[in-house]
Parts: C-alpha cells; sequence; structure tokens
C-alpha cells in the first residue's frame, strides 16, 4: 500500500465531513434511537430517528470517534433523510456490500462511494458501519437499544 | 559496548518493510520482538530435545527437565529471587494475578474486606480484584491519580488500613509509562502488615529488579513483553506465603500421589503447575534473560531512556500534540494526542510510514476516563530502537498534522 491508498481514505469529503459533522445533534422529539459503541477504539455514538409513518423526516447522532467513524455517521444522515424505511435499507444493504468487498450499485450510494477506501484497511472498516448498524437497530425498535461493533 | 547494529542484527524482524517503508516498531509496551537467540532456543529445542518434563527415565525427558528447571534458574538470578522454589511458570502476568487473587487473598477474605489497587492499573490487576469482590462481598479501593500520571499518596494511609488484605499495584504504568513508588508503598503496606503484589509486566523488558531489595510479597510478569515467546511469564511468591497458600488448578505434575480418597500435593513450585507446562516458552525465556543480561540490563535502559528523553524533546517542541502522562520518572512510554485528530486515524497514518504504534485505551480505560479521553496514540521503546526511529515518529506526526491541516 502506498500514500495514495491513504488519501483514498481520507479523501476531502471525509476530512470535510469530520470538521464539520452534519446533523451533529441531539433530537428531543425523536421516536427511535440507539446507541452503538466500538468498545475496542472507544468510539461511541447515539443515532436518533423521527419517523413520520415510514417516512425518516430528520435523522441526527452524536458522540465521539475517529474521522471515518465521524464522517459516516455524518454522510448517512445526509443520505437517508427523507428516505422511506425501505428506501433506507436498500441503502444500508449497498453500503454494507461496498465496505465488505462485494458488488453494489453506485447509484444507490451516489456520495457515500467515497467510504469505499474503507475496505482496503480491514482494521478500519468496523469504524465506518458503527453508525450504520446503529441507526439500523435504532429503526427496528421503538426503545432505546444499544449496539456494539468489535 | 551497546552496538545498535549488532543488536539490530540480532532481531530478523526489524529488517523488513510494511507498505513500503523500512519497518519502524515502536509496539514494545504491547509485545517485543524476540532475538534469535530466543527464535533458536525455542527452535532447538523442538528440534533435539522435545519431550514432556518431570515424567521420563528417558534422555530427552531429561534434557527438557534440565533445560525447563534451568530456565526456572534463570528466572530466580532475573529477580535476585533467594530459592527457584518461588518462581512459579504461568501464561503471564494476567495468569499470575488471577492466581494470587483466588489461592492467595480469596481464603482469607471476607465480606467488607478491601482490596486496594491504583487508578493507573492494566485491566489484567483491575478485573480479578473484582471479580473476587463479587465473589466475597469485598470492595475494590483505589489509589487516586494526578494530571501527570503519578500515583496521588495524599490518602494512602487511610486506604492502607485493617480492612485491607492486599495491595497489588504495577510497577510502571503501560499506558503512560510512569514508574511507580513501588519501595515505598511496600514499606508502607508492611508497616501495616498489608501483603503486596507488583505487576512487573511493563518493568522487566526496562529495569533491574531486585524482589528481595524490594521486599515485595509477590511479582509477576509476561514472557513477550521481555523478549520471550508469548504464553509464558512468571510468579514469584515469598515462599513462606506460596507453601501456606492451596494450589490453583487441579491436575498432573502437581501431586504426589493420587488415590479417589485423597491426593497429595506436590512441594514447591510444582504445587501450582498442574499438566505440562510451556517447556518450550520457559526456555525462551531463560534464553531471553541470558540474552538481556548478556547486554547488561543497565545498558539497555540508559540507551532506552535515551531515546524516551529525546522524543519527548522532540513532542514536546511541536505546536498540536499532547504528551499524555508527564511523570518525573518513566520508562519506555510516550504516550500522545494531536489536537483534533483521533489516535485511531493516527495509528492508519503512521502504518502507512511503516511505524507501529498502539492506538486505543491500552487496557487502562480508568486511565482513560480519567484524562477525558477515549484513546492516545502510544509509542513505546525497545532497546533495539534508534534515534532514526525517534526522528521517523515526529515525521509520522507531522504528517498526520498535514494530512488533517
Amino acid at each position: 500500500m502506498s500514500n495514495a491508498d491513504l488519501r483514498d481514505l481520507y479523501q476531502q469529503v471525509i476530512m470535510d465531513h469530520n470538521k464539520k459533522p452534519r446533523n451533529f445533534r441531539d433530537m428531543e422529539n425523536a421516536n427511535h434511537l440507539a446507541h452503538g459503541n466500538n468498545p475496542l477504539c472507544g468510539d461511541t455514538l447515539v443515532v436518533f430517528v423521527k419517523l413520520d409513518g415510514d417516512v425518516i423526516e430528520d435523522l441526527s447522532f452524536q458522540g465521539s470517534g475517529c474521522a471515518i467513524s465521524v464522517a459516516s455517521a455524518s454522510l448517512m444522515t445526509e443520505a437517508l433523510k427523507g428516505k422511506t424505511l425501505a428506501e433506507a435499507e436498500h441503502v444500508y444493504q449497498h453500503m454494507h456490500k461496498q465496505l465488505t468487498g462485494d458488488e453494489f450499485d453506485p447509484s444507490v450510494l451516489g456520495k457515500l462511494e467515497v467510504l469505499g477506501g474503507v475496505k482496503e484497511f480491514p482494521a478500519r472498516v468496523k469504524c465506518a458501519t458503527l453508525s450504520w448498524h446503529t441507526m439500523h437497530a435504532a429503526m427496528d425498535s421503538d426503545h432505546d437499544i444499544s449496539v456494539s461493533t468489535e | 559496548m551497546f552496538d545498535i547494529n549488532a543488536i539490530r542484527n540480532d532481531f530478523p524482524i526489524l529488517h523488513q518493510t510494511v507498505n513500503g517503508q523500512p519497518l519502524v516498531y515502536l509496539d514494545n509496551a504491547a509485545s517485543s520482538q524476540k532475538p534469535v537467540q530466543v527464535i533458536d532456543a525455542v527452535s532447538n529445542y523442538y528440534r533435539q530435545d522435545n519431550a514432556n518434563v518431570h515424567r521420563g527415565v528417558h534422555r530427552l525427558s531429561q534434557r527438557a527437565t534440565d533445560a525447563y528447571e534451568g530456565s526456572r534458574s534463570k528466572v530466580r538470578g532475573f529477580l535476585n529471587a533467594k530459592s527457584d522454589k518461588e518462581i512459579i511458570f504461568v501464561r503471564g502476568a494476567t495468569e499470575a494475578i488471577n492466581l494470587i487473587a483466588q489461592s492467595f487473598v480469596r481464603p482469607k477474605l471476607h465480606a467488607g474486606d478491601e482490596i486496594l489497587i491504583s487508578h493507573l492499573e492494566h485491566h489484567a490487576n483491575i478485573v480479578p480484584w473484582q471479580m473476587l469482590c463479587e465473589q466475597t462481598g469485598a470492595h475494590l479501593k483505589v489509589i487516586p491519580m494526578t494530571t501527570t500520571g503519578e500515583l496521588d499518596l495524599s490518602t494512602l494511609d487511610e486506604l492502607l488500613n485493617s480492612r485491607t488484605k492486599i495491595l497489588a499495584v504495577g510497577h510502571v504504568s503501560n499506558a503512560l509509562g510512569t514508574i511507580n513508588p513501588i519501595k515505598k508503598l511496600i514499606k508502607k503496606a508492611h508497616a501495616k502488615d498489608i501483603p503486596v503484589l507488583i505487576d512487573g509486566a511493563q518493568a522487566v523488558p526496562h529495569m533491574v529488579v531486585d524482589v528481595q531489595d524490594l521486599d515485595c510479597d509477590f511479582y509477576v510478569f509476561s514472557g513477550h513483553k521481555m523478549f520471550a515467546p508469548t504464553g509464558i511469564g512468571a510468579l514469584y511468591g515469598k515462599e513462606s506465603l506460596l507453601e501456606a497458600m492451596p494450589p490453583w488448578q487441579g491436575g498432573g505434575d502437581m501431586i504426589l500421589s493420587v488415590s479417589f480418597e485423597h491426593t497429595q500435593y506436590n512441594e514447591l513450585p510444582y504445587k501450582f503447575e498442574a499438566g505440562t507446562p510451556n517447556i518450550a516458552g520457559a526456555i525462551g525465556l531463560g534464553a531471553a534473560i541470558d540474552y538481556m543480561q548478556g547486554l547488561g540490563i543497565a545498558n539497555l535502559a540508559q540507551h532506552e531512556h535515551a531515546l524516551l528523553v529525546a522524543a519527548t524533546e522532540k513532542v514536546t517542541a511541536m505546536d498540536g500534540v499532547r504528551i499524555i502522562g508527564t511523570a518525573h520518572e518513566k520508562a519506555s512510554v510516550l504516550s500522545f494526542m494531536i489536537d483534533g485528530v483521533h489516535p485511531h486515524d493516527v495509528g492508519t497514518i503512521f502504518d502507512q510510514q511503516g511505524v507501529a504504534i498502539r492506538t486505543g485505551h491500552h487496557c487502562a480505560q480508568p486511565v482513560m476516563q480519567f484524562f477525558g479521553i477515549p484513546a492516545t496514540a502510544r509509542a513505546s521503546f525497545a532497546f533495539y530502537n534508534t534515534m532514526e526511529e525517534v526522528d521517523a515518529l515526529i515525521d509520522g506526526i507531522k504528517k498526520v498534522q498535514e494530512l488533517f491541516a
């Protein structure tokens, strides 16, 4: 691996979302939320969801983590806000495929494709998936739950 | 004469590239590399002498037993224990602490008693005691720490009291490198008849340890952090204490005779070594001790200290980097934070430069909680590291700052 790969990992979009995470806030009227943590690195985050029927009306997160984990969470909130649960699930599946090296549809992921560089850094894949697993858990549950990736 | 090039030639693993860059191994506090003398000792054992110990009358078994027991004597000399009977081979420091917790402390522990540790401990010297507290209703007490990463001894006299059944404290902090004033702690505890266990996992690779001079009751360490294989370590205990303790695990080798009505336990040290031990590991540990003593442990310590001082000065002079743990007395470890960058990103970027450091909580989460940080980046030196590698560390920090500018 060379420094070119490092630039693939830390792309401008990722650095920007790490510095200025979008939807990085508490949500008082959330009707779904979940806590995620990676005990290995100490990353913790909370994902807040406000569902209107089966539409994600609002999506936000709070917590601390590395650039990959913060950027992934931030990009996720942008990508999924306004989507239906079925659409969000579809994006989740393709995001998962991208990070595990399976074939995925770039048109489903759009901007989320910048996170693809992570798969070359196996030790860091969990950083990118934490917010997605946490979001998934939040959607599946109507009470506060915890998920953990390690 | 300390010849760093000759020393590095003894460590085959150091001569490789990682991500196209020469490997710079600065993760010695996690695990150290092995000299060819240790690798050969293990390999030769399997090639020439492999057999079970303490059993056969045949030649190989005798050779294996001689080598295994020879290593025990080397460990005794290494720690300056009085007798080989005081040296128990274990898997590592973790197993040794669990053994002391269950075999020495548990039988005399009652609900309301106290176990005293420190805020600087590795999880291995926290969790076995918490488990013991859960089993007995005893309480875990903690010597606090200061913002420089030193022990705060202002309340020690109250913490050491009539309820305290053991003081278990690290010699050197793995997360920060702080060298604790253990001799003073041992003296204070003994003044109140409280036994003391020292976790020496981070100390033995870096300094001469003399258990008689320290007068500690137990001293434990792992081989793999001192240039020996994984899965082997040693427990030193004062003979009278070990003698009075019940066995920890039951099995072969720890018995004199067995019937279904009664089993008579073996004498020290075999009473605590149930089952076929890690013979090759013990032999490797003996070879590592020979290697360190051949070079002179004081010489090794001096070289490492020069590296730590140089790295500390250089990092201190940089903007946007903060050293975590600035104790007056330190060994080997430089834990740091780069402003605005999570340690895991630091670790990945370092790895791309061929520089191996540890990032995370270092199995010392209470220390991280004290500083209000999730993790640190940690460079830790061994005697085979060089001043050029200190520069590689500094270049790595600059690279991170460039990328995250």
